[in-house]
């Protein structure tokens, strides 16, 4: 179960790391800020993509059965996966038809949530992530901390001691560009020698049959162009209807991720490579009962961005890792929460209700709603716990009486400035653990009002 | 017109100057203003743990408390947010709560729209750093945030711009949250511990003498931290410098 | 019941979402009075560099002048020595140090330009060469990508690519290198 609080506090303990991780992550919003003011139509292209995106979901079915059609027609083979096991297995098939023995991954947060790597590994199949990022994470036997930075997390010390170990470079040498050519010359010849390539989907273009993926590296476009298998796996909420959407999400995608006009490449697969196949898995995994919730189905329209978790100063203060689920940050808190409450009922709370990533996100998500509308359904769950539940009822009680609720006011002002320090700063005391209690007034407004005090003002 | 102040519960108890200079401020416009005594609590705190459905009798009992009058003024944004945001779910649109939700302000934004105030009668010759505290500023609009591609304005600068003296500093984060965020405080302190600490390193290293703002729990907040570990900086709530207090 | 089936099912079985129209657009998007100076600054941001000249060879010989393994398809270009359609496996590219291409056309608002060419046998090869020059008549530079998917279709099946610059990645540290997997540098050559 995801414990954000209990992770956030060792997180924010290593002060000087923390404030690193912030910094980072801050400089990547300031980025995405003046590339999204760079352009006047700004706004309206968010709400466009926040239209597309709903006019897709209200029609799913249509759109992903004219898709299908359009990509078979094309030569591509079209698959259905109903849970992240069905795609798994659907992969494995693949492959093994194939005899592939080494795989070529690009990135994927959809392979993330289904465990795609250690089941095929299981299975003898030798899975290799080629995002840089990824690689790195990878080789460390560790999860992604961010959907689209995935070793935001590592300093380049940490990177030069994994490449030491794992690819042989020189101990010590931590310089970006160095690790960086290393990176290129192990990962080539991985691409060189992997029988078949998969990559994920950043959109699926109804009226053509193909699939769109953007990338810096030029990673997946290797990986899906020497190999002659080529498997494109996607969440079902990727399809956009028309060929000339992606102008309105190719213009908004960079930009609200890394402040980039737009990644060194967008390419658009509509067949596989001569004499070779391309398969593309349709996953659910939890993903349509989102379409049955008013409150929760904008969560679908997310492009994957990570602008979100740029700003959110939560994530920036306590990382990906915090979260305990594939993805991180207010829109994963989200996703999370709807899909498993009661694995991921800390997360809706790993929030203050700022509101800053509903006001970047591309898709123009509700995203502070959302969590806002999660706590009150684990309350509904009986997730929150009697401690919470109990006293907070015994506090809105106590509020509709407002004559005792003044005498209490009266009487804690009354005890607590009499009580020595050492028994008000005690361990249950947890806002003065780091910060000092207000000082309590003799009188409140309410009695200087009722003395007539306000009349001389 | 007749004004219904609006005191949130916990600046009752322990911020009574503050409310003092909240109702100095309307008073010296020659407003007439009430305090309604039967008020206690908006209901904010139950709401963002999650017992939302536990704050029915607190809105009905402040809709009955604050329905006679022309505005409801508060010196808050969070909890005028709470009434206009959250309290439609226990009121089938009943007219009596449409009228409270369209005439019930902040009181920076009730003196910028409303009553479109050109000076205060006050000097301030310090340097300010403005907290702009997240529900007024992204849910009541008191200011652009700095995510949007929209024309810039700021209210509550408007308003400090007629303060003689005052002189605004620019901060390096305008509109980062302080990390009270609630029970946030103390669910996740560590990380609002943090998150207030960075909002004040922000102020202080910007050259601000004072920090003000619209709520005063983000202000108690880093009150709080300000004052154990010693930083040179004065918090004070925009009310208190608008007051001449 | 086919998983096809199944979902199809689950996602019409009250699908709350309300209807809402497609929006249109015309003459959208932003708009640049010195299209090429745009697309210039744009790609220069990004690790690459974008030149106006007729002369390819010696050009491009200044620019790489130590490359010996030189693709080109490219109609006012000399330089290839190497016939990469003649080649069957897209592996047998891999010692390629630079290939001379044929754009479509640009776009100024991010230095990308549109890669579609149905007489490339091996689209690997804007990937796996070492280092790219894309070769572009001045005369097809568009505003923004509203304009550019007006000029594109898949009708027939295919690849195309926008490529803007040179590979690239941050993910050490924030700290940008140029050239990850795909071409380590990369010039844009716009003639008549």
């Amino acid at each position: 179960m995801s414990n954000h609080p209990k992770e956030a506090a060792k997180f924010v303990a290593n002060d000087e790391r923390m404030h690193w991780h912030d910094k980072a992550l801050w400089f990547v919003r300031e980025k995405r800020d003046l590339a999204s003011k760079s352009l006047p139509e700004w706004e309206e292209l968010r709400s466009m993509a926040s239209q597309i995106k709903t006019h897709t979901m209200s029609k799913l079915d249509y759109y992903l059965e004219e898709f299908e059609k359009n990509a078979t027609a094309k030569g591509i083979t079209v698959h259905w996966a109903k849970d992240a096991t069905e795609h798994n297995e659907i992969v494995y098939k693949l492959l093994n038809a194939k005899k592939v023995t080494k795989l070529v991954k690009s990135k994927s947060m959809l392979t993330e949530e289904c465990h795609l790597n250690p089941y095929l590994e299981t299975r003898g199949i030798e899975v290799i992530d080629t995002d840089l990022g990824e690689r790195i994470v990878q080789l460390r036997n560790e999860p992604p901390s961010h959907i689209v930075l995935p070793a935001i997390h590592l300093k380049k010390s940490d990177v030069s001691d994994t490449f030491h170990e794992h690819l042989g470079t020189e101990k010590g040498n931590d310089d970006p560009t160095y690790l960086t050519r290393a990176a290129r010359a192990s990962l080539r010849e991985d691409f060189l020698t992997a029988q078949a390539g998969l990559t994920g989907v950043n959109f699926a273009i109804a009226e053509t049959g193909g699939v769109v993926v953007c990338t810096n590296e030029g990673n997946a476009d290797m990986g899906a162009s020497v190999p002659k298998l080529h498997i494109a796996s996607m969440g079902l909420e990727k399809v956009v209807p028309r060929l000339k959407d992606l102008s309105v999400f190719t213009r908004l995608l960079a930009r609200s991720a890394t402040g980039q006009p737009i990644t060194s490449y967008t390419s658009h697969f509509h067949a596989p490579i001569e004499g070779g196949e391309m398969h593309i898995i349709i996953v659910d995994n939890k993903r349509t009962p989102f379409l049955a919730s008013k409150d929760y189905q904008q969560a679908l329209n997310c492009i994957r961005c990570g602008a979100c978790m740029n700003t959110c100063p939560v994530y920036r203060r306590s990382g990906g890792h915090s979260y305990g689920y594939v993805i991180p940050g207010p829109i994963g808190s989200t996703l999370g929460t709807f899909k498993d409450a009661a694995e991921n009922k800390t997360l809706s709370f790993a929030c203050t209700l700022c509101g800053s990533c509903t006001n970047v996100c591309p898709a123009k998500i509700d995203l502070d709603s959302q969590l806002y509308n999660h706590r009150q359904n684990l309350n509904e769950l009986n997730l929150l716990g009697a401690k919470k539940t109990v006293s907070m009822r015994a506090a809105a009680w106590l509020m509709t009486h407002p004559t005792l609720f003044s005498l209490v006011g009266k009487i804690a002002r009354t005890i607590v400035p009499m009580l020595p320090k050492a028994m008000i700063y005690n361990r249950f005391n947890v806002w003065g653990k780091t910060r000092d209690l207000p000082p309590m007034p003799k009188k409140s407004f309410k009695e200087l009002y009722k003395e007539g005090v306000a009349d001389e003002l | 017109m007749k004004i219904g102040l609006f005191i949130p519960c916990f600046m009752n108890e322990l911020y009574p100057n503050v409310c003092m200079s909240t109702l100095k401020i309307l008073k010296k416009l020659n407003l007439d203003v009430e305090y309604p005594l039967e008020q206690t609590c908006c209901g904010q705190p139950m709401a963002n743990s999650g017992c939302a459905k536990d704050v029915e009798g607190l809105a009905k009992q402040f809709v009955e408390n604050f329905k006679k009058y022309d505005y409801i003024v508060a010196p808050t944004g969070s909890c005028v947010t709470m009434v206009k945001d959250h309290y439609g779910a226990f009121f089938d649109d009943d007219p009596v709560y449409n009228k409270v939700k369209t005439s019930i302000y902040e009181i920076c934004e009730f003196l910028h729209d409303v009553m479109k105030v050109e000076k205060f009668d006050v000097k301030f010759p310090h340097k300010v750093g403005l907290h702009n505290s997240c529900h007024a500023h992204r849910m009541l609009k008191l200011a652009t945030p700095s995510e949007l591609n929209i024309p810039y304005n700021s209210k509550l600068k408007n308003i400090l711009s007629k303060v003689e003296g005052l002189e605004l500093v620019d901060l390096k984060r305008e509109d980062e949250c302080c990390g009270f965020g609630g029970t946030f405080c103390v669910t996740e302190a560590e990380l609002s511990t943090a998150m207030g600490r960075d909002r004040v390193n922000d102020h202080v290293t910007s050259g601000a003498e004072v920090m003000t703002g619209v709520d005063m729990s983000c202000l108690m907040h880093m009150d709080g931290l300000v004052n154990r570990e010693n930083k040179p900086i004065k918090i004070m709530h925009i009310t208190e410098i608008l007051a001449g207090d | 019941m086919s998983s096809k089936n199944d979902i199809l099912k689950a996602i019409k079985d009250n699908n709350l979402v309300k209807q809402t129209e497609l929006p249109n657009w015309n003459d959208f998007g932003i708009t640049f009075e010195n299209k090429f100076e745009h697309f210039s600054t744009m790609l220069e941001s990004v690790g690459g560099k974008a030149l106006i000249t007729n002369d390819l060879d010696n050009t491009i010989k200044e620019l790489y002048p130590d490359e010996k393994v030189i693709v080109s398809n490219v109609e006012n270009c000399s330089l290839g020595n190497f016939d990469e359609n003649a080649c069957d496996d897209p592996h047998e590219l891999k010692d390629i140090d630079l290939c001379i291409v044929k754009g479509e056309f640009a776009v100024a608002e991010n230095g990308a330009i549109w890669m579609k060419n149905a007489d490339n046998r091996h689209r690997s090869l804007y990937f796996i060469s070492q280092n790219i020059v894309i070769v572009i008549s001045k005369s097809e530079i568009l505003n923004n990508m509203h304009e550019a998917y007006e000029k594109i279709s898949f009708e027939d099946k295919g690849f195309g690519t926008f490529i803007s610059g040179p590979s690239k990645t941050a993910d050490i540290e924030q700290s940008l290198v140029i050239g990850a997997h795909g071409p380590k540098s990369g010039y844009v050559i716009f003639t008549d």
